[in-house]
């Protein structure tokens, strides 16, 4: 059924269709609205037969979520930025005893400085983490994706993040197709775990592993991911025959069959990205979009071949790795090794500043010429970078960077113009 | 189990005499069919009181539920000796998932099994005394806090013991560990650190807290079926001596454990809904230092020059604690 709603309350609305039975929560902006949403489904009795637990930290919220799997239900939690990092031990320990947790990740930025606006800093700091992680482009991808994740985590007894940009698709009132309970229904069957906690068949879950298997136990891990490249297109078109939608899979190329300049990005900057290009292919730039949905697994291979007939592509995100430049851009490189290609790497809209298609025409045209520098940091204000320098030149107690910077700045409160 | 017909009375003795008793009275660990959940043939050294205590402390909760029990266990000691894979010692679901999130990981159970209609199958958290007052404790209010139906035990054996005795929020004043050495002129843990959590436990109001030791089979038995008797957030606090960390004979565990129940040092009780109900009294009153003169990490108390003011100021410690808890000895015993 096509609605009016707002991102969270569209992907609260989709988890509740999952028959989730464990959801635990802990508020952080700006993933609050979905497990409110749930919150008020499972009191009000919408959502029968599941627990939503209040706990005391992302960390328990993560530990929650783990026990329940463990013991069989299927379990659901959502968090953003330093609640992510807070419960990071907890992340890599889900991924590596194996339970199938959905966790949807309102993407948003890194303190400090603490900021709650979006970027990708979060999720992608748990790249390694053994989780899968899809990123949502629209509110009906990411309601989508949240019905293929449960599916999909479930087959391969692996958590999945489903992350979706923080703001810009959570709070963002859009049209969404809302399926019924019986098209969830016929996609998702009932949870059936490879490994249960059960008194009558007691297993040891969790035990100490050395060197004799750890490598082997890493390296099933592994192979899993590269299982899911297979299971991922599988389900997307799955999906599409009960729901009748193109939604998820591995990536999405658009106008990119004969462009000798093709941009990588990942998340709704693909919408900015794609209307830019839609006006450069109007006056005859040969350009293209790639749109990674799967960041993990990597799909390597079709990143590959998405990007062969080109001559160069830009990899623009909103993540960065200091000290060396991008992360995504590291693992497309690493996907077009040998192939002869320019890359570049653009950083942009760190901590939610706004990645403007005025900015991205000139980007662009830059990068069609061969004209960029490896890595770009876009709308980058030298000016008030370059003064903080000078002052940490001058001064050995230069104070903290942050509170200089927005006195240079001058300008109270989240600059997005 | 064909039971001994009495054939001489025991006295003098702390032991129970369970030949002594109807059969229905009989300890669980007595019975040739209990369920031995912590299985032979695990890692710990000898004389551990950890494994002990666990084995007291599970079976007695396998009797209470049935046989279904599901137990998260936090890492330290008693993970790590109990599941040196391809064998594990135990016979009941089992997970470890981390240091400091095992109660977290029980109420995800408990909920899982609420959702399923499987209440019949009890959920228990187990963890050492680091796992529990330090890093778990926050994962560990939160399950009082809501009261969740988890049983959580803590074995506290006064460090971290598992990473080779490190002091922890648990370790006595003036004991010697090897993050608070014997050196300097004040050796050993420092006095008005540490905390008591049955004490914070109870400050949660949940419906059970008791404390235990190994020394006691049938206290600590009867402690675990009472709150196996209670729905909601239960905890026992079981002081479980480690001869490694210690530095005591591993056949004085026992004997440890009941010194300091009978000087005052480890007060023994329950308490419901925050009330304390009950306290174990002592029998023989005894001063602390027959309780540290036997381990090694209190050496440095009885050197060429004893301190006599320590052993004074823990000798208050412990007097606190009688007074406190109403532990002094009754006419007539126990
Ligand atoms: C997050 C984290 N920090 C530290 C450790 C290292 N560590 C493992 S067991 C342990 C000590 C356990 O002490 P306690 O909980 O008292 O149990 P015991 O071994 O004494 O029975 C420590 C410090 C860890 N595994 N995880
Ligand atoms: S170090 Fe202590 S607690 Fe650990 S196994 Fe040995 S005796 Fe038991
Ligand atoms: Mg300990």
């Amino acid at each position: 059924m096509l609605k009016q709603m707002e991102g969270s309350r569209a992907v609260a609305e989709a988890v509740a269709l999952c028959r989730p039975e464990v959801i635990c929560a802990y508020p952080i902006s700006p993933q609050t609205h979905i497990v409110e949403a749930l919150g008020e489904m499972v009191k009000e009795g919408a959502l029968a037969s599941c627990e939503f637990i209040n706990v005391e930290s992302e960390f328990a919220a993560m530990s929650v979520a783990i026990g329940a799997s463990a013991a069989g239900a299927r379990s659901y939690t959502a968090t953003a930025s330093q609640g992510l990092l807070y419960m990071a031990e907890a992340v890599f320990n889900a991924a590596g005893l194996g339970l199938p947790i959905v966790m949807t990740v309102a993407n948003r930025a890194i303190g400090a400085p603490i900021n709650i606006w979006n970027d990708h800093s979060d999720a992608l700091s748990q790249r390694d983490s053994g989780w899968l992680q899809l990123f949502a482009e629209t509110n009906q991808e990411a309601l989508d994706l949240h019905i293929q994740a449960f599916r999909l985590a479930e087959e391969l007894s692996l958590p999945i993040m489903v992350c979706m940009d923080g703001f810009i698709l959570t709070h963002a009132f859009e049209r969404v197709d809302m399926p019924t309970q019986e098209q969830v229904d016929a996609y998702l069957p009932a949870y059936s775990p490879r490994q249960v906690l059960d008194p009558d068949e007691p297993v040891s879950i969790g035990a100490m592993v050395g060197p004799e298997a750890f490598m082997e136990v890493r390296y099933l891990a592994h192979a899993k991911q590269m299982e899911a490249l297979k299971l991922i297109p599988a389900y997307a078109a799955e999906f599409k025959a009960v729901f009748g939608r193109d939604s998820g899979g591995l990536m999405h190329t658009y106008r990119s069959e004969d462009a000798e300049t093709i941009i990588v990005a990942m998340g709704s900057v693909l919408g900015t990205i794609k209307d830019t290009v839609d006006e450069m292919r109007d006056s005859g730039h040969r350009i293209g979009v790639l749109g990674i949905t799967c960041f993990r697994p990597f799909p390597v291979a079709a990143v590959a071949d998405a990007l062969r007939q080109a001559k160069r592509f830009v990899v623009l995100e909103k993540s960065m790795a200091i000290g060396l430049g991008g992360i995504l851009a590291v693992n497309v490189r690493m996907a077009v090794t040998g192939m002869g290609l320019k890359g570049y790497t653009v950083v942009a809209g760190l901590g939610g500043r706004a990645i403007t298609m005025k900015s991205l025409h000139a980007l662009f045209r830059q990068g069609e010429k061969d004209e960029l520098e490896p890595v770009t940091f876009l709308d980058l204000d030298w000016k008030a970078v370059n003064k903080q320098l000078e002052r940490e030149k001058a001064h050995r107690r230069s104070g903290p960077v942050a509170e200089a910077l927005l006195r240079d700045v001058g300008i109270v409160g989240a600059r997005n113009y | 189990m064909s039971f001994q017909p009495v054939k001489f009375y025991q006295t003098g003795t702390f032991t129970v005499g369970n030949r002594l008793l109807p059969p229905e009275e009989r300890s669980v660990q007595s019975d040739s069919k209990r369920f031995n959940s912590i299985n032979s043939g695990h890692r710990a050294c000898q004389g551990c009181g950890e494994a002990l205590g666990a084995r007291y402390a599970i079976d007695a909760a396998m009797e209470a539920a049935d046989g279904r029990i599901i137990a998260a266990n936090a890492t330290g000691c008693l993970e790590v000796f109990s599941t040196p894979y391809p064998e594990t010692s135990w016979q009941i679901p089992w997970i470890h998932s981390l240091f400091g999130n095992t109660a977290a990981v029980a109420t995800g159970i408990a909920a899982a099994l609420k959702v399923k209609g499987k209440t019949g199958t009890r959920v228990v958290a187990q963890g050492g005394d680091g796992g529990t007052t330090d890093i778990g404790f926050g994962c560990l209010s939160g399950m009082f806090e809501r009261n969740d139906d988890v049983l959580y035990i803590c074995y506290d054996n006064g460090g971290y013991m598992n990473t080779g005795v490190q002091r922890s929020s648990a370790t006595p004043a003036a004991a010697r560990t090897s993050t608070t050495p014997a050196v300097g002129a004040e050796p050993g843990n420092v006095f008005g650190q540490g905390k008591f959590l049955p004490a914070i436990a109870m400050a949660h109001d949940i419906p059970y807290v008791a404390t235990a030791t190994v020394a006691d089979l049938r206290d600590l038995e009867a402690k675990v079926t009472r709150a196996m008797e209670i729905r909601g957030a239960r905890y026992i606090h079981i002081l479980v001596p480690c001869p490694l960390g210690w530095g005591t004979a591993s056949h004085d565990t026992i004997r440890m454990a009941r010194l300091a129940k009978e000087t005052g040092i480890f007060p023994v009780f329950e308490a419901e809904h925050g009330e304390i109900k009950s306290v174990l009294a002592i029998r023989r009153p005894l001063p602390v230092e027959d309780y540290l003169r036997p381990q090694k990490r209190y050496a440095h108390l009885f050197g060429k020059q004893p301190r006599i003011d320590v052993i004074a100021h823990l000798q208050a410690q412990a007097d606190r604690n009688i007074r406190k808890y109403g532990l002094q000895a009754r006419k007539g015993g126990h």
